[in-house]
């Protein structure tokens, strides 16, 4: 179960639910480091995209979905649907990132495979 | 002169240097922002979204793939002056939407371009979610920056075109 099937659609094509194994999340929280915080500051005298700022979130967001594919990964799932993001201000100067989804096995529809409808499949 | 006058005379000049700086490099930053949004919008403009749950019958095989683009997009001190001021008033805040928009346009190109990388020819499902995010100190003087993500379902064709084994 190396691989794992995420989809922010809330079936996949040409496979079928098996088990629904219930929901499953990861979240991460960070907080920016005051170098960014002077470049941005910096930065946002004249507008324009923070790229640290940019940078800093997307490395959140990565962990949060790394935590939600561990989770799913002990639940014994080979996939994760209906997949949604968030992010959240908590604090000043940090912020959380949410991912969450439907922990899943999927299994290869053969009926649809057999008529040549689709040919989706789980594994990369 | 006094030391209050002089004072006072460095604060208004610094905060007419920064608004200035602000307006005049803000208005460029936020042109050739533009520019290359619209000059990679129509680049990609073949990978089209389509916001369905369900692809297109004639997609053929694929295998599908969970791809995103994010972008954190500050206010210049012009236009959050701006802002401010309007919020004496109330209504709309022109220069806030444009910072809005250019944060969603860019955060689909970044989608886009994830998408492509990976030869996929669909995005199904796009989701935005925009937060203000990292802003703020402990006077609650917001800095004025937003993060959009945008994130959806790639499809990526399992034969390349013209290589189905269907001839499709």
């Amino acid at each position: 179960m190396t691989n794992m099937l995420l989809s922010n659609l809330e079936f996949v094509p040409g496979c079928q639910v098996e088990k629904h194994l219930g929901l499953v999340q990861g979240s991460s929280v960070r907080a920016k480091h005051l170098g960014r915080d002077l470049m941005a500051s910096l930065k946002n005298m004249v507008g324009g995209e923070l790229k640290g700022y940019t940078e800093l979130l997307q490395e959140s967001r990565d962990e949060a979905m790394k935590r939600m594919i561990q989770e799913a990964r002990g639940v014994g799932a080979n996939a994760v649907i209906n997949i949604r993001l968030g992010t959240a201000s908590i604090t000043a100067g940090a912020a959380e990132v949410l991912a969450y989804g439907t922990a899943v096995v999927l299994v290869e529809d053969r009926e649809a495979a057999n008529v040549g409808v689709s040919q989706f499949t789980v594994s990369e | 002169m006094s030391p209050g006058i002089i004072d006072l005379a460095f604060g208004v000049g610094s905060f007419l240097f920064f608004l200035a700086l602000g307006c005049c490099v803000g208005v460029l930053v936020e042109r050739e922002h533009y520019a290359s949004i619209r000059r990679r919008e129509a680049e990609l403009r073949g990978l089209p979204i389509i916001q369905s749950r369900f692809p297109p019958q004639a997609l053929g095989p694929c295998r599908q793939m969970f791809v995103q683009g994010s972008v954190v997009i500050g206010m210049d001190y012009f236009k959050r002056t701006l802002a401010k001021l309007r919020n004496l008033i109330g209504g709309r805040i022109g220069s806030c939407a444009t910072l809005v928009e250019r944060a969603r346009r860019e955060a689909v190109l970044r989608l886009k371009e994830e998408a492509r990388a990976h030869k996929a020819v669909c995005v199904l499902n796009v989701k935005f979610s925009t937060a203000n995010v990292l802003s703020g100190d402990k006077n609650n003087n917001g800095r004025g920056c937003v993060e959009v993500v945008a994130y959806g379902t790639a499809f990526i064709p399992k034969y390349p075109s013209g290589q189905h084994p269907a001839g499709i």
